[in-house]
């Protein structure tokens, strides 16, 4: 299965409704509770990156018998240092990200936390591709 | 563990949407206006206690599967934000008290904290 989202940037008010989409799809397909919370959660840091600092993003959303792949592909500035971007606590996010409760410097952390493999490919002033990746495993089905 | 009506009633608080919910249980409570630190919780059925009154703050809830949350200092609560807990079965509860205040009563009174 294949489903495709658009986010915009800026669009605080819309974060987090592609990772809630997913979760319904996941819900119907009876994916274990504990791998689909990990996979949500990972996607709502996405999104809230893309929002907070993209112009523009897609979430490819891919689903098999066992595993969900997520690609999220950005127009904007791109992350520089990519290691700096990991470390927990650094952040370039805006006050306005800060006042909705994110920009602490610990989203691309709790992404890779809650994937079981992400890959992240950055172009200055182009963009930034994140791959998300996680397993169902024994909690599947 | 407490029912969400009793802890209504501990923080002086007003249920503001899914009142079906009231009568579940709960045990741990978070307080923060981080949603982020809020998205490392891993335990379930935790009360969320928050002075940041906006979607983002039922967004992480849905993804955390917290189903309620007590909004501290009479925050203003929009319309947007009942309609996407309601949407979400998340019960809403509105609190005169500081974060501090409420974090306190519900310690007192049993709820556990989670670190």
């Amino acid at each position: 299965m294949q489903y495709r989202y658009k986010i915009a940037g800026g669009d605080f008010s819309n974060a987090g409704s592609v990772a809630s989409s997913v979760k319904k799809i996941l819900r119907q397909l009876n994916i274990g509770h504990s791998v689909s919370k990990r996979i949500v959660i990972a996607l709502y840091e996405g999104e809230v990156n893309i929002v907070a600092h993209a112009y523009s993003g897609i979430a490819d959303v891919e689903i098999d018998s066992e595993k969900i792949r997520i690609l999220l592909t950005d127009k904007g500035p791109g992350i520089p240092d990519i290691p700096k971007a990991m470390e927990e606590g650094f952040s370039t996010a805006s006050p306005q990200v800060r006042e909705m409760g994110f920009g602490a410097g610990m989203g691309l952390s709790n992404m890779r936390k809650n994937s079981d493999i992400m890959n992240i490919t950055s172009e200055n002033g182009k963009g930034t591709v994140v791959e998300l990746i996680n397993y169902f495993g024994t909690d599947a089905r | 563990m407490m029912t969400i009506s009793d802890i209504a009633n501990k923080v002086k608080g007003r249920i503001v949407c899914s009142e079906e919910k009231s009568a579940a249980e709960v045990e741990y409570a978070f307080s923060s206006d981080l949603m982020s630190d809020v998205l490392k919780v891993e335990r379930e059925n935790v009360l969320l206690i928050t002075g940041l009154a906006n979607l983002q703050a039922i967004r992480t809830s849905e993804m955390s599967e917290i189903n309620c949350i007590v909004f501290a200092r009479d925050k203003k609560i929009g319309n947007d934000i009942i309609e996407l807990a309601r949407e979400n079965g998340i019960v809403l509860i509105e609190s005169p008290f500081s974060v501090f205040r409420i974090s306190g009563e519900l310690y007192s009174a049993g709820i556990k904290p989670l670190f």
